[in-house]
C-alpha cells in the first residue's frame, strides 16, 4: 500500500548536519518533496516535507529517523485555525500562498483546508484578529 | 405617490409583533421580484450591518474615587495609556493607543499585539484589567499613585464613543510598487499582488440611506452587540462627493459618530485587531434599521453590490503622498467574487470588513425588531447631507514662526 504523508522533522543541533534526505531516498526508496526548510549550522533545524512510497518502507524510515533522534510530527496539526477568534473577514485569503485559507462563496466565511497548508506561517501575522495559531516553538 | 408610513405606525406594528422586517440583503431579492412599490407596500423596516476595523473608536471611563482621592494625570490600562486630560477619575481610551514599551515599527513590520482596542475587548469580555494611575497631588486630591485591578461591572461608566464609524463606501487599496507594504488596509503585495477593500457593500448602513434621509442624530442602532445611538456626524464627514444615478457615493463619503453603554455590549462585536506594520485598532459591529417611510427609501435600500462602486487607490505612493491618480472604479459584486480587473490585470481581492459578520448583525437586529425589543427612533436632528456643501480640508502647512498671526 502506498503512503503519502506531510511531516515536520525537528533536528536537535547535533543532527543538523546529517544528510537524512539522502538516506530516505537511497536506503528507503522514498520520494521526498521539501515544502519548507529552516536549517542552520549548530542550531535546531526544522524541515517540512511530504514523503511518499510504500507503507513498509515508510514505516522503516520513520523508525530509523526516530532512533537517530529526530522529532517527527504530523504537519497537518501544526497550524491551527481558532474559529472563535476568527471574525470571518478573509484578509488571510490573499496572503496564503497554497490556497489552504480561502473564502466560501456566497456564504463569505473563511475556510481552512489543512491538507493544503504548507506551514509557511504567513497567516499568523496577516490575520488582524490573530486567529491563526501554531504549536511550533521558535516560529518566525 | 405610493405608500407612506410614519415612525409611529412602524413602532405600533413592532410592538404588536406584526412588523415586516428584512435585511438589506434579503430586500434585494424581494424588490427584484415585486418591484419597488410592491416591496415598499410589504416591508416596514430594512436592517443593515457592518463589522469592520474602525480606528476612530474609543471609550470614556469613570473609575470612581479611591480613598484618599486622586486627580489622575496619567492613566494606563493593562499598560495601554488612556487620555487623562479630563476630570479627576475620568479618562478616554482610544482604540489605537499603544503601550509605551511597544516596539512600534522599530523592527519593521511591527506586530502591535496589544493596544486600546484589545483593552476594550478584554473589558467587555469581563476580564480583570490592571489600572495604573498617577496624579501630582492637590489639596483636594492628595493621592499621587494607584495600582489596582477592576472589571467592567465595578466602575461607574464605560461609554463607547466612536468619533468616526461606518464609513459610507471606502477605497480599494492596491500596491503598484516593487515591495510588499504594510498598511491600515492590510498587507499589500507588490505589482498589484492583491486588492483589499473594507465595506459591507449592499449591507452597509450608510450605503442603504445614501442621502441620510432616515439616519440622524438620536437614531437608535446596534452597536457592539448592544444598543447605541448616532451622536453626531462623524469626523471627515464628506457627503458632497460624486454620486451615481442611484445617489450612492463613488468614494468614501458620510460617516457617523456613535455612542453607547459598553456594559450591555458583547466582546464578539468589539474586537481588538493588530495590523502588521501599522498598528492596533478595534473591529466594531454596527447595524442600523431603516424605516421604509415611502417608496423612495425602499428604492435606496434595494441597492445591490453590482450598483455600488469604489475607487482603486495605490498605497505605495499615491495615498501616502496625496497624489491624485485615477485607477478606475470597481463594483462590490466584482470585489466579492474574489478577483477584480485593475489596469488590465486580474487581481485577487480580500476584505478587511467581515461580510459574514455584517449579515449576522443585520439578522440579529431584524430579530430584535421582530421580537418587539427594538423600536425605531425619529432623528432629533438630521445629519448634514449634500445640501450642507461640506468640503473636506487638508491641514494648513505654514511656518508657525513667522511674525504676527
Amino acid at each position: 500500500m502506498a503512503v503519502r504523508q506531510k511531516l515536520v522533522f525537528r533536528f536537535p543541533p547535533s543532527l543538523v548536519e546529517q544528510p537524512f534526505i539522502y538516506h530516505l531516498v537511497k536506503d528507503f526508496g522514498l520520494m521526498v518533496n521539501i515544502l519548507r526548510a529552516d536549517i542552520n549550522p549548530k542550531k535546531e533545524g526544522r524541515l517540512m516535507l511530504e514523503l511518499s512510497g510504500s507503507e513498509p518502507d515508510y514505516r522503516r524510515a520513520i523508525d530509523w529517523l526516530q532512533k537517530e533522534g529526530l522529532q517527527i510530527m504530523n504537519l497537518k496539526q501544526q497550524i491551527i485555525w481558532n474559529e472563535e477568534r476568527c471574525t470571518q473577514c478573509g484578509a488571510c485569503s490573499v496572503i496564503c500562498p497554497s490556497g489552504a485559507l480561502g473564502l466560501r462563496r456566497p456564504e463569505m466565511t473563511v475556510s481552512f483546508d489543512e491538507d493544503k497548508c504548507i506551514v509557511c506561517e504567513l497567516c499568523l501575522k496577516a490575520c488582524p484578529a490573530r486567529a491563526m495559531e501554531t504549536l511550533l516553538e521558535n516560529s518566525e | 405617490m405610493g405608500i407612506e408610513r410614519t415612525y409611529e405606525e412602524i413602532n405600533q406594528k413592532i410592538r404588536s409583533g406584526k412588523a415586516v422586517v428584512l435585511t438589506a440583503e434579503e430586500v434585494v431579492e424581494l424588490v427584484a421580484e415585486k418591484g419597488v412599490a410592491g416591496a415598499a407596500a410589504k416591508v416596514d423596516v430594512v436592517t443593515t450591518g457592518t463589522f469592520g476595523p474602525m480606528c476612530s473608536s474609543g471609550l470614556f471611563l469613570n473609575f470612581g474615587h479611591p480613598k484618599p482621592r486622586i486627580k489622575m494625570n496619567e492613566v494606563y490600562l493593562n499598560t495601554v495609556p488612556a487620555y487623562a486630560g479630563v476630570a479627576a477619575v475620568d479618562a478616554y481610551l482610544g482604540a489605537t493607543a499603544l503601550p509605551p514599551g511597544d516596539p512600534r515599527n522599530r523592527n519593521h513590520p511591527g506586530e502591535f499585539l496589544y493596544g486600546g482596542g484589545h483593552v476594550i475587548e478584554d473589558l467587555v469580555a469581563g476580564k480583570e484589567i490592571r489600572l495604573e494611575a498617577f496624579g501630582y497631588g492637590t489639596d483636594c486630591y492628595p493621592l499621587k499613585k494607584i495600582e489596582t485591578t477592576f472589571r467592567l461591572s465595578e466602575i461607574n461608566e464605560a461609554t463607547l464613543y466612536n468619533p468616526r464609524n461606518a464609513y459610507q463606501n471606502y477605497s480599494v487599496a492596491v500596491n503598484l510598487g516593487q515591495k510588499t507594504i504594510y498598511t491600515y488596509m492590510g498587507i499589500l503585495k507588490p505589482r498589484l499582488g492583491n486588492a483589499n477593500y473594507s465595506s459591507a457593500g449592499q449591507l452597509s448602513p450608510l450605503l442603504n440611506d445614501p442621502l441620510l434621509k432616515t439616519i440622524g442624530i438620536g437614531t437608535r442602532i446596534f452597536l457592539g452587540g448592544g444598543r447605541g445611538y448616532v451622536a453626531w456626524h462623524g469626523t471627515q464627514h464628506n457627503p458632497s462627493v460624486e454620486r451615481g444615478e442611484n445617489e450612492v457615493p463613488k468614494t468614501s463619503a458620510a460617516t457617523i459618530a456613535v455612542v453607547g453603554d459598553l456594559k450591555q455590549m458583547h466582546w464578539r462585536w468589539l474586537r481588538g485587531l493588530s495590523f502588521l506594520g501599522y498598528g492596533a485598532t478595534l473591529q466594531v459591529g454596527l447595524g442600523i434599521p431603516i424605516p421604509i417611510l415611502n417608496e423612495e427609501i425602499m428604492q435606496y435600500c434595494a441597492v445591490k453590490d453590482e450598483e455600488i462602486f469604489a475607487p482603486v487607490v495605490d498605497f505605495s505612493r499615491d495615498y501616502p503622498y496625496r497624489e491624485e491618480r485615477d485607477l478606475g472604479l470597481v463594483s462590490y459584486a466584482e470585489l466579492k467574487s474574489g478577483s477584480v480587473k485593475i489596469c488590465d490585470r486580474e487581481v485577487p481581492t480580500a476584505s478587511l470588513s467581515s461580510y459574514a459578520g455584517a449579515r449576522e448583525i443585520a439578522t440579529t437586529l431584524k430579530e430584535w425588531i421582530m421580537a418587539g425589543n427594538f423600536t425605531l427612533t425619529r432623528p432629533v436632528a438630521p445629519l448634514p447631507s449634500v445640501e450642507a456643501g461640506i468640503k473636506l480640508q487638508p491641514l494648513p502647512q505654514r511656518n508657525p514662526h513667522r511674525g504676527g498671526i
